[in-house]
């Protein structure tokens, strides 16, 4: 009846995790009895759960991030403490199995449910607005992408108190995750959590690619398109064509798992070294798939905080587009080691070498955006420059890494780990920060306070150095990725270093956490009026801010990069007002929640082999993507006298606004 | 005076620096006690010092810009729409293009110089071991002695030692820090590294490709000697007990164990290695007296995407094992028809 | 630098039907982008079977076991089926709903007449003992080609819904998109069973 499902599955015995599920279940039913209590169910459901509106979205990504964030980094301090106790003959306090898991977990919390979301997330929140569109071009995709990501999020969740999670490192390399040497249900929850986030990613790329090729606003040719519209679209085309990949991997795997196939086995003909290719195939992408927006999103910090037009734009955009496509011929250098010949290891070293160009080009036009600019040392741009440091650091232990014969020593060492936290956390980390901090305002109608982003920023960036430069030396020392514990005790003082240095992090958060709840609380001081708190550049901060639901109540017209910019250089020529007209917008949609929720019935009825369980899912999941397929009522206008009212009240609330600041 | 002691404070920080620097020295990368090892150290430094053309300029320059051009600054030039110069754009693009290019051509000399295939020229005759990752040990084989070790290998200093590396169950990576290069061990595969140790002593060694719940217990011990002392490692290990038959003493072997105690065979059924090769290549039981022909296959990862990467064929051979022909990772599993023939 | 959002952008006044351009148009491009995606899949399929076509871990290879002319029936039913889904695209340009639906059947019982060939054969090779967990070979051919079926299979019930709502809604905005993407779908169906009818059974068999 419940497959492999027993009372047994639950980890009764295991302390660490009984307790983090009090602890989530207590956050749980306190959320679920505030929000009970407020009466907020049908406000959640209607403006939020079912919501098409891109802004929204976004901002869900960004919340299910924090919070997975929170997890992956408890994964992280785990580790590191383990490793700081468990030299020689010290056992440490997880055993190897727990262990395993968390390691597992973090990185893929970490690359998946942290890092995604929140480039997916800045992508729902900017880029439509960037390129004066009112929504994307398939909204109830977009809704849909959103919800099967966040119950991938949930069975992640639920494999920490049922059943368990794999133990096998991030990337599950078979035959390791096979069904003979991994029986449990931990490498099923991760199939299934990848593979219906995964979907819905692939849905995001395919989305935001059309969205960005075909609803720009009149004017804006693609060599006008802002920076981060740039690279999201490269991001974009990354998804499109490296997602159908990981698709295709994890199916197999979960052939050779439930039919025993075999792709991936030791015998019968199958062949491991195909996974590490193929899943490889992916993953370099991948990586691109999250540096690329980040990128984007400092240049377009540097290029408004300094105000000055961004240096280079073509080659900017060139780079980018080289970097797209170098991503993908670069992947075998993840396994030198495996034994090919050294010209197709020369090769692959070369062409990863070959990408140090256009990032190397890219970073020196950033510091010469900086160049005779007048720059404004807020929070977004000492993230800024502490990711072009921090980066060009990482980027060099790249190339490091990309030489083979130099390989042979580094790969699977500590300071592989070091290198990728070193380009991620540099990168993407900061990038995102950035990013939050910058179109903040945009998205919620006030600023973040200045004080505690820049408090977090620098615990960030001290702690990564704490944390991770004893890595690279360890590195020299032997030491090597995925050990629980370690023989030789002449590490520990660097594994207790980089505890420091997790800890020195771990403050960071709470910084970030504290600037939330600060900026919340001051809210009405920090109001945004004008739409344009940051002097801004590109078309998202033309329009109010909170932008209005229809992003702008006029299209608006383009005739250069930075137009806005240039449209204020020229703002005492005041046109006529055109008079408002009505606008054709999408409507909510319950399918996106609840065709997701029948994946999620599906997934987990899969783990755990309840075959009835999985058919209930799949007729769930067909009956109500028909019902979608047969609603006519997908749409609206809403009426011109509509939108003259909204913006009026929003004017007349700016200038009160203002008037009261004028008089104190 | 202040400013000299100031120096003087500088000067022993750099002293402290130093000295945490040659600490790193005794460790396994830096201080290498093999050829291959000193020539993957020399190239790691050659490869950071180039980098450093690029990094150090750029971190100079972003403190330097951040600071000067801060808005508060009213005496740095501001420029607004100064958005374009041919000739920052050239530097920007020559000088990383430049740095690559000899990086490249160091890549493109050491991936064969310090290719993991390729014998060492020595005046000493090469002596074969192989090495087989089980759950969680590592069994050394030593075909022309006929005996066989756990978590525990033996070689004289300054003789080319070539590892054929393979695995009994998942795949591991095979690696003495030490003396260099690494490689993985893969079921059914015929692998190598060829290695050199060139100062007596005894190296740790381990498993770097996580295997699963025994994987940090997963490490041996190289022990590097002289000529007589091997031939004296070798008696003892004939003197043991023990001895590893195949199928049945190998199957009690590779059942799962955590930190395996050192362990010696003084005898092995003969073409143990072939044979655990041969257990995974399934469809072929019958070719048993092929065993040598298998051995020769030699494990080469073949490419899931694109053909361009398995176009390239290696030149490396040797006597003992032909892999000139690298042209396809089914060679090692082939069919029972080609097996036949 | 507090100009006012609503009042420094200039516009001439539009209209509906430029604001929300080419609804169908940028749907069926969309869709010509998924495809591109779901070739990736096919792809990397194609990728593991080049791979894995030799790991017959003694068991039989693609020569033994392929049946070339039923697979040429079903890959003619397939080839004819997209002719006739192109008729029944014309029909609708010609807005003639009852041809479209004609059109529409013929199409789906040619999908049938593929999808019933390829049970046939699957059934018949695990029934000899040559299923999918025998080697490696056969593991990738099952789902390369099973793949393709289940594709066939989704745009069967797709069909069946068109038809469906051309009966109850007849030819209007949202369902010429629809059965345009569908066309699309069919046909590149139709190109990558060719790409697996040569690449597998001929390569096999030759």
């Amino acid at each position: 009846m419940f497959g492999k499902l027993t009372l047994e599955s639950i980890p009764y015995h295991e302390p660490i995790i009984m307790v983090v599920a009090a602890f989530m279940a207590i956050g749980g039913i306190a959320l679920f009895g505030l929000i009970t209590y407020y009466r907020k169910w049908g406000w959640l459901w209607n403006e939020w759960f079912t919501s098409v509106d891109h802004k929204k979205l976004g901002i869900m990504y960004f919340i299910v991030a924090l919070v997975m964030l929170l997890r992956g980094f408890s994964d992280a301090i785990m580790m590191r403490t383990q490793l700081a106790m468990a030299a020689g003959d010290a056992a440490g306090y997880l055993p190897p199995h727990h262990y395993d898991q968390i390691f597992t977990a973090h990185g893929v919390i970490m690359i998946f449910f942290v890092a995604m979301p929140m480039v997916i997330g800045l992508m729902n929140l900017v880029v439509p607005l960037q390129i004066g569109a009112r929504d994307v071009a398939f909204p109830f995709l977009n809704n849909l992408s959103f919800w099967l990501f966040a119950v991938s999020a949930i069975l992640v969740n639920i494999s920490l108190v049922v059943g368990e999670f794999a133990a096998t490192g991030w990337l599950a390399y078979a035959p390791l995750s096979g069904i003979e040497f991994s029986p449990g249900v931990g490498v099923d929850y991760w199939i299934w959590a990848l593979q219906i986030s995964g979907i819905g990613t692939t849905l995001t790329g395919i989305n935001f690619f059309v969205t960005i090729i075909k609803m720009r606003t009149k004017g804006m040719t693609m060599f006008r398109m802002p920076i981060f519209t740039w690279t999201s679209l490269c991001a974009n085309v990354l998804i499109i064509a490296s997602f159908p990949i990981l698709t295709a991997t994890i199916a197999l795997l979960t052939l050779d798992r439930y039919l025993g196939m075999h792709f991936f086995t030791n015998d019968f003909g199958g062949n491991m070294m195909m996974y590490v290719n193929l899943i490889w195939a992916w993953g370099h992408p991948e990586v691109y798939i999250l540096i690329l927006p980040a990128f984007g999103v400092f240049s377009e910090v540097i290029a408004t905080f300094a105000r000055k037009r961004l240096f280079g734009y073509a080659t900017m955009v060139w780079a980018t587009i080289s970097i797209t496509l170098l991503s993908f011929v670069v992947w075998l250098h993840h396994f030198f080691t495996m034994g090919a010949g050294a010209n197709v290891n020369a090769f692959f070293g070369i062409m990863t070498m070959i990408i140090a160009i256009p990032t190397g080009v890219k970073v020196f036009n950033w510091l010469f955006t900086m160049y005779r600019g007048s720059l404004e040392l807020t929070s977004p741009v000492l993230w800024t420059l502490g990711f072009i440091i921090t980066f060009t650091l990482g980027g060099m232990t790249g190339v490091m890494l990309a030489v083979p014969a130099a390989n042979f020593v580094l790969h699977n060492s500590l300071f592989v780990i070091a290198h990728f936290h070193n380009v991620i956390i540099g990168g993407v980390v900061f990038g995102m920060m950035a990013g939050l901090t910058y179109w903040f305002p945009k998205a919620f109608g006030f600023t973040l306070s200045e004080k505690w982003g820049k408090r977090s920023f620098w615990c960030w960036f001290i702690g990564f150095y704490v944390a991770f430069m004893p890595l690279y030396v360890l590195a020299f020392f032997g030491a090597v990725r995925r050990m629980q514990s370690y023989p030789n005790t002449e590490w520990q003082p660097w594994m207790i270093l980089a505890w420091v240095g997790a800890v020195i992090i771990m403050l960071g958060i709470v910084c970030t956490i504290i600037q939330f709840w600060v900026s919340i609380r001051d809210r009405k001081q920090n109001a945004d009026v004008t739409g344009d708190p940051w002097d801004g550049r590109t078309l998202e901060w033309s329009t109010s801010s909170p932008a209005p639901f229809y992003n702008f109540a006029r299209l608006p017209e383009v005739g250069d990069i930075d137009s806005f910019w240039s449209q204020k250089q020229r703002s005492n020529e005041q046109l006529e007002e055109a008079p408002y007209t009505d606008i054709h917008m999408p409507r909510n949609t319950v399918a996106g929640p609840v065709i997701s929720f029948f994946a999620l019935v599906i997934g987990f009825a899969l783990v755990w082999h309840i075959w009835w369980l999985a058919g209930v899912g799949a007729v769930g999941v067909f009956v109500s993507f028909m019902a979608r397929v047969f609603n006519d009522d997908i749409d609206y206008y809403v009426p011109a006298a509509e939108v003259e009212r909204i913006e009026r009240e929003h004017q007349l609330k700016c200038e009160q606004k203002l008037g009261v600041e004028a008089q104190a | 005076m202040q400013r000299r002691s100031l120096w003087r404070r500088r000067g022993t920080l750099v002293l402290l620096a130093l000295c945490l620097f040659l600490a790193g020295c005794s460790s396994a990368l830096l201080d290498p006690k093999g050829q291959i090892g000193a020539e993957q150290r020399t190239l790691i430094l050659t490869a950071f010092g180039l980098m450093l053309i690029v990094v150090i300029p750029v971190i100079v320059m972003t403190l330097l810009f951040g600071w000067r051009y801060r808005r508060s600054n009213s005496l740095a030039k501001y420029t607004p729409d100064w958005a374009h110069s041919n000739v920052i754009e050239a530097v920007v693009w020559l000088v990383p293009c430049a740095i690559i290019a000899v990086l490249a051509l160091l890549t493109w000399k050491t991936s064969h110089t310090l290719d993991p295939h390729k014998p060492l020229e020595s005046d000493v005759a090469p002596i074969e071991i192989q090495a087989v990752a089980l759950d969680w040990k590592w069994l050394f084989i030593y075909p022309e002695q006929g005996i066989a070790s756990v978590n525990e290998v033996a070689f004289p200093v300054d003789t080319p030692v070539r590892f054929r590396v393979s695995s009994g169950s998942v795949m591991n990576a095979f690696f003495i820090p030490h003396l260099g290069s690494q490689i993985y061990a893969m079921a059914g595969m015929d692998n190598d590294v060829h290695l050199i140790a060139n100062e007596i002593g005894s190296y740790p060694g381990r498993s770097t490709n996580y295997s699963g719940a025994g994987f940090s217990g997963m490490t041996f011990e190289a022990k590097v000697t002289t000529p007589a002392d091997f031939d004296a490692w070798v008696e003892t290990v004939r003197g043991a007990p023990q001895t590893l038959t195949y199928p049945e003493g190998y199957e009690a072997l590779a059942e799962p164990s955590e930190s395996n105690p050192v362990e010696y065979f003084s005898a092995i059924s003969p073409s143990l290695y072939e044979s655990i090769l041969k257990s995974f290549h399934t469809g072929s039981e019958h070719d048993m007296g092929g065993g040598h022909q298998m051995g020769s296959d030699h494990a080469k990862p073949h490419d899931g995407e694109s053909a361009h990467a398995t176009d390239h064929a290696a030149e490396s051979g040797h006597e003992t094992n032909n892999h000139a022909s690298q042209d396809n990772a089914m060679r090692s599993h082939p069919s029972s028809l080609e097996a036949g023939g | 630098m507090s100009t006012d959002t609503l009042n420094h952008s200039s516009h001439h006044p539009v209209e509906h039907e430029e604001e929300h351009h080419d609804a169908s148009g940028t749907k069926l491009f969309g869709f010509w982008v998924y495809l591109m995606s779901d070739l990736v899949i096919f792809g990397s399929l194609f990728a593991t079977y080049a791979v894995l076509m030799r790991g017959t871990a003694g068991g039989p290879t693609g020569a033994d076991i392929f049946e070339l002319p039923l697979i040429l029936f079903g890959t003619f039913a397939l080839l004819i089926s997209s002719f006739t889904f192109g008729m029944g695209v014309l029909a609708m340009h010609a807005n003639r709903v009852g041809q479209v639906k004609v059109w529409l059947i013929i199409t789906f019982l040619l999908g049938l007449c593929f999808l019933g060939m390829e049970i046939y054969e699957f059934q018949h090779l695990i029934h000899e003992g040559y299923g999918p967990d025998r080697s490696g070979f056969l593991s990738a051919f099952f789902t390369l080609v099973g793949t393709h079926g289940l594709h066939v299979t989704f745009g069967m019930i797709w069909i069946l819904v068109m038809l469906v709502q051309l009966s109850t809604k007849g030819l209007n905005d949202m369902t010429r998109p629809r059965i345009l993407c569908l066309s699309l779908f069919w046909h590149f169906l139709d190109i990558v069973w060719i790409c697996v009818f040569s690449f597998v059974y001929l390569m096999g068999v030759l």
